[in-house]
């Protein structure tokens, strides 16, 4: 019963989207690269069937938009049918990629509970600090990103801590911003009994506000985690990082190889999922062992 | 100075005004009262009558622009400091991610009692408002009227001998409020507690008093003071007796005198 259920309204609605997307991809993948394959055609002077020419769409080395399988396939054989250390491996790339992104997630997010912790106690800090932390966020990532890769080089910090650093950039905000939520969600009557308790700031922030935040702190983490994947890859852009998905990404945009492209956009996106995943795994246990109503 | 005459709560020509963008705000003028040990002081009214307030600056939660009030010989600020008094909300306020226990060892934990002072309090306190065996529950596996009851529980929990009660059954239904008023009877018979106590229910207040406050609002003030001539031992029949409904009589004769509905 449960897993029929599960079957039907969990894994069913996903795989109808799935389908609908390969569907338009295999559609776009065919008019992008039919007009290169008729000039390649007419130029050759091969006449070919429909499908024939169907088939030639979807077989380019360098197709404009690579269809689904071409993608797929580089994907298995740059992950598992390659050694981790070999420099084609995506699961090497993937690994720099995100070891720089889970040292600038940790650093975001201890920064903005900091921020956050500080916001809500002193005065001062809610009016100065706020603005300017929406404002960090306005500046375009990509133009802040080449520079600090190019101060902290200047002063011979390179590999992990530069990108990491982007990262803590993009994830501190939303952790910010949603545990100041968070540590002010008690409700008046709660902060009122701690007052009736005579308790002191610290026993209201341990006891109360803290605890309180947690759900909204994981909330955030989720969206955290992802900027953080997207600080790290911004990172490895402008660099000519030598490893990393987004020296995939610009490896594959000077030589034109899309598939390499897409493949490394495809195994981001995986990443990306499964850390936001693995945050959604944490939140559960951790509200499981607060007594958290079953959903 | 004997037993029951000590003065609990004492306030004179009391007065709270909240200043607002509409002008100042009388909640409170020239309220005289004196609450003696052991009493079970009920404060009734329509709302903004200040009985509410009048609560709120017994605890220290508000505090009063005019008069003078003392509680147990303090300002109501030392009072509050020294943990004079347990404060029941009109919800139950229980923190979702405590057990029940563990949200009657909150105020036991902030003021510093030992783990097992704290385990041997939420066992008596537990028993106190028949909950024990529910110990490692979560509130949201509670009822409303037991959540309460725990919520009574944590401000029993570390002995202070005014109990403040902000209309604690306002949001639970008739049946279930019958049987918790029986057992604050009970309770308050066996811990000999002071109580205070609002509502805005005329039954619920002469059951459970020995004296009523009938206030009005406009601005807040005490129109009645009630000595309530019902026997200690009162089971829940005794709401049918002349007595009691000569007492429920006056105290609706106090609010209607105090309150115009031209307004």
């Amino acid at each position: 019963m449960q897993k029929e259920s599960l079957v039907r309204h969990r894994i069913l609605p996903v795989m109808a989207i799935v389908l609908i997307i390969v569907l338009a991809w295999y559609a776009g993948a065919y008019f992008m690269n039919a007009p290169f394959q008729r000039d390649l055609d007419r130029r050759a002077n091969v006449t070919s069937t429909p499908v024939e020419f169907l088939q030639k769409t979807m077989a380019q080395p360098k197709p404009v938009v690579p269809a689904p399988h071409q993608v797929m396939q580089n994907l298995f054989e740059n992950t598992v049918m390659r050694s981790l250390t070999s420099n084609r491996s995506l699961v090497y790339h993937g690994w720099v990629t995100l070891s720089s992104t889970m040292v600038g997630f940790a650093a975001g997010t201890l920064l903005g509970m900091l921020i956050a912790i500080g916001i809500v106690h002193v005065k001062t800090l809610d009016r100065s600090l706020m603005p300017w932390i929406i404002a960090s966020q306005m500046v375009p990532i990509l133009a802040v990103a080449p520079m600090v890769i190019v101060v902290l080089g200047a002063i011979n910090i390179t590999g992990l801590i530069p990108k990491a650093f982007i990262s803590t950039y993009l994830s501190f905000f939303p952790v910010a911003v949603g545990m100041v939520k968070g540590l002010r969600s008690p409700e008046l009557i709660q902060l009122d009994l701690m007052r009736t308790y005579n308790a002191t700031a610290a026993q209201t922030f341990w006891k109360l506000r803290l605890p309180a935040s947690i759900p909204y702190l994981f909330t955030s983490m989720k969206v955290a985690i992802a900027a953080s994947l997207v600080g790290a890859i911004v990172g490895e852009l402008p660099t000519g990082a030598v490893a990393g998905l987004g020296s995939k990404l610009l490896a594959g945009s000077y030589y034109s190889q899309t598939i390499d492209m897409w493949a490394a956009l495809i195994a981001g996106s995986i990443l990306a999922a499964l850390l936001v995943a693995l945050v959604g795994i944490i939140e559960r246990i951790v509200e499981k062992s607060r007594g958290g109503r079953p959903a | 100075m004997n037993e029951s005459s000590f003065s609990v709560v004492s306030a004179k020509k009391l007065g709270l005004t909240f200043q607002t963008s509409d002008g100042p705000v009388h909640a409170l003028s020239n309220v005289d009262l004196d609450v003696k040990r052991g009493d079970f002081v009920s404060f009734i009214g329509p709302s903004g009558c200040g009985k509410t307030t009048f609560l709120r600056v017994i605890a220290d939660l508000e505090k009063a622009t005019a008069g003078e009030i003392t509680v147990n010989g303090m300002t109501p600020e030392e009072a509050r400091k020294s943990r004079s008094y347990g404060y029941v909300f009109q919800a139950p306020a229980l923190y979702p991610w405590r057990t029940i226990e563990k949200n009657i060892a909150l105020p036991l934990e902030i003021m510093g009692h030992s783990k097992m002072e704290r385990a041997s309090r939420v066992a008596r306190t537990l028993d106190l408002v028949n909950l024990t065996g529910f110990s490692k529950k979560y509130p949201w596996q509670l009822s409303g009227g037991m959540q309460q009851r725990a919520s009574i529980a944590r401000a029993l929990a570390f002995d202070a001998d005014l109990l403040l009660m902000d209309e604690p059954f306002g949001a639970l239904d008739e049946i279930v409020r019958d049987h918790l008023n029986e057992q604050l009877l009970k309770l308050w018979a066996r811990t000999r507690k002071t109580i205070c106590f609002v509502t805005h229910s005329i039954p619920e207040a002469v059951y459970l008093s020995t004296k009523i406050v009938v206030m009005s609002p406009r601005p807040g003030r005490v129109t009645d003071i009630i000595d309530s001539t019902l026997p200690k031992e009162r089971p829940l029949e005794i709401r049918e007796t002349p007595e009691f409904l000569a007492i429920a009589h006056r105290v609706r004769e106090g609010l209607r005198a105090g309150h115009s509905y031209e307004e």
